[in-house]
């Protein structure tokens, strides 16, 4: 990336490990160091350092106004923290606009629904695949050669996601006539259609019911297993969370207070106190 | 022949995404293309081409070029006038310091110049958004028609402070100046209409089109998602005043003959193109041919209905136009917000189950 050699390198290349269930965990794609983030006076995030490996589901769990969100923002540029680094694929990430950042391969879905309503389902899973499409204006213009060529490839990539995701039916649909459920679907096949190195998923399971979650967890899964996108995920639900993540970061009043394996946070001391039951004094 | 579908199979994504996928909307569109063109030509008088006609083809392609900035892309824009002013000026400057320029290469160029222009007024809609930039839009209006006016060099120093265009032919026939015939100023239009119009579905249909779209219905998403907010929101700002430039070259060379800046492309003449984009249709090709008819031929059915069907007297009848016209307007404002366009595609829908209701 940008040249930079080897030597340049902010952190040391590691080997990865293996989870109970066999899937293979490469080393840290993306290292989050000291980060602190402020808007005026208040602390959003405050001196928080993780990481995430390659192919890991990574879930950031805490109560409402945590900063989990604006941890979410600072991953896809759209915050740009006051103090310390984000470090993507070994290198410091300079300071980025956020489309420059999805270009480097992360996407993301929004708390609420982000789609654009007056499109169709296809026309807003193809933006997502904006930067694979590189014909020119004119090009466009004529609608010869590259650009429709390119028109029919990506085509092709996101119907192989639209299979995936089993929206089919609703191709041609626009997008402000989809029940709630069906929306959170597309806005995943969107973020999919990119093919992203990291997938930021904030809270993909809000206001769903059962069934839906059920569903949503599939997919998440599936989408892992699959393509191994490794994934970071907002939730509230605890059972999706334990369930679906390999390693859970903590996040209260803007600090870190837990990091580690469902089991290790669920028995941890101050998760615990601070948010899995115990009452604030 | 029924309006459907099915049994029309698409075996490949070239096919699913052409610009009419039904049967029957594809013949159309090739009846109507023949009839411009074959048929439109040889019964098309003065009165038809001067009262109706050219100026439906050039007003639509301004709808179109307004259309994009509005409808595709999100952004207001009340500069309409001052653009087709620039694409004038510019044609008047070319066609008098190059008299062996071929007038159409004029035209083109003209475009260009204002799809220049009209990105440096669209700069700042990279910080203001919605009202705030027609605010920003309507100075570009008033500062280029002050220019215009005001500068000499851009009329030649006529006395008069008019522009007047130069007779110039293509292939051996007058399309501008008094030796133009109806059937020549009506043939050079209905040709950049159909380009302009060609060229606009390719632009709005591909990945450019979905990325102003995107602009237009959640600018922030559409950021993270990875579109470059400068480059969309130029490019619109761009192709947008590129085939306004182009309308107000005809309207110029073409249609009038004769201009002055803040009496030919005043604010009057934005409105006229921005209630044609409303009317029509925001975001929709067809809609801007839709606005376009309705705000220029409508006017003109009414008055021949009136005065010739009805036989009131002229005088009455402009008035009443005037009014009707405007009650029309609300009519269709409140029976579909949408405009023109999504009417149409209302009735679409429905005649594609027809004869059941759903």
């Amino acid at each position: 990336m940008n040249g930079q050699g080897d030597a340049m390198r902010d952190t040391a290349p590691d080997e990865g490990y293996v989870t109970a269930d066999g899937r293979k965990i490469g080393g840290v794609a993306m290292e989050m160091r000291n980060i602190t983030l402020r808007f005026g006076g208040v602390v959003a995030i405050k001196d928080i350092s993780f990481d995430i490996r390659w192919g890991e589901i990574r879930a950031i769990i805490g109560p409402n106004g945590a900063g989990k969100s604006s941890m979410l923002n600072v991953i896809s540029g759209f915050y740009h923290p006051q103090e310390g680094d984000v470090i993507f694929k070994g290198y410091k990430r300079p300071r980025m606009r956020p489309y420059q950042v999805a270009r480097m391969g992360i996407a993301r879905t929004f708390q609420n629904i982000a789609l654009f309503e007056g499109m169709s389902v296809l026309d807003n899973i193809m933006t997502g695949r904006l930067h694979h499409m590189k014909a020119n204006l004119f090009q466009q213009a004529m609608w010869w050669g590259r650009a429709q060529r390119e028109e029919d490839a990506n085509r092709e990539q996101v119907e192989k996601i639209i299979d995936f995701l089993e929206i089919q039916h609703i191709r041609k649909t626009p997008v402000a006539r989809l029940p709630y459920g069906l929306k959170k679907r597309v806005e995943l096949a969107r973020a999919l259609a990119a093919e992203p190195s990291i997938l930021l998923l904030d809270e993909p399971m809000a206001g769903m019911n059962v069934e839906e979650k059920e569903d949503m967890s599939r997919f998440i899964l599936d989408v892992n297993d699959e393509f191994g996108t490794t994934t970071v995920l907002i939730e509230h639900d605890m059972g999706v969370v334990m369930d679906l993540s390999d390693r859970v970061v903590v996040m209260d009043y803007g600090k870190k207070i837990g990091d580690g394996t469902p089991d290790e946070v669920r028995n941890n001391e101050e998760v615990i106190k601070a948010y899995l039951g115990v009452a604030h004094e | 022949m029924l309006y459907r579908e099915a049994g029309d199979f698409k075996t490949s994504y070239v096919a699913d995404n052409q610009t009419f996928p039904i049967k029957f909307d594809r013949y159309g569109y090739y009846f109507i293309l023949g009839f411009a063109f074959l048929v439109m030509p040889f019964i098309i008088n003065d009165y038809w081409a001067n009262s109706i006609v050219v100026p439906f083809l050039i007003y639509t392609i301004a709808a179109l070029g307004l259309n994009i900035l509005i409808g595709y892309c999100g952004q207001l824009s009340l500069g309409t006038g001052a653009f087709m002013a620039c694409g004038a000026y510019g044609s008047y400057k070319l066609m008098t310091a190059f008299p062996e320029l071929n007038i159409i290469f004029v035209i083109i160029i003209a475009g260009f110049i204002t799809a220049a222009v009209g990105v440096l007024f669209g700069l700042p809609s990279l910080r203001i958004k919605g009202f705030y930039l027609a605010v920003a839009t309507l100075a570009a209006q008033f500062f280029l028609i002050w220019l215009f006016t005001r500068t000499a060099w851009f009329y030649n120093y006529s006395p008069t402070g008019m522009i007047s265009a130069p007779t110039r032919d293509v292939f051996g026939v007058a399309v501008t100046g008094p030796r133009a015939s109806a059937v020549s100023m009506y043939m050079i239009c209905l040709c950049f209409l159909v380009v302009t119009a060609w060229l606009a579905r390719n632009l709005t249909r591909g990945s450019l089109g979905r990325q102003w779209m995107a602009i237009r219905d959640m600018d922030i998403a559409a950021e993270i998602i990875g579109v470059n907010p400068l480059m969309a929101k130029l490019t619109a700002f761009a192709v947008s005043s590129f085939f306004v430039g182009i309308s107000g070259a005809l309207l110029f060379t073409v249609y009038l003959g004769a201009a002055e800046a803040g009496e030919a492309f005043g604010i009057d003449k934005s409105f006229l193109v921005l209630f044609m984009v409303i009317i029509g249709g925001l975001g929709s090709i067809f809609g801007a041919f839709a606005g376009a008819f309705f705000l220029i031929v409508g006017p003109v059915l009414l008055k021949l209905l009136l005065v010739n069907g009805l036989g009131w007297p002229t005088d009455l009848a402009a008035h009443l136009e005037i009014m009707i016209i405007g009650a029309l307007i609300l009519v269709f404002l409140i029976v579909e917000p949408h405009g023109i366009a999504a009417l149409w595609r209302t009735i679409k829908e429905k005649l594609r189950l027809w004869p059941f209701p759903y």
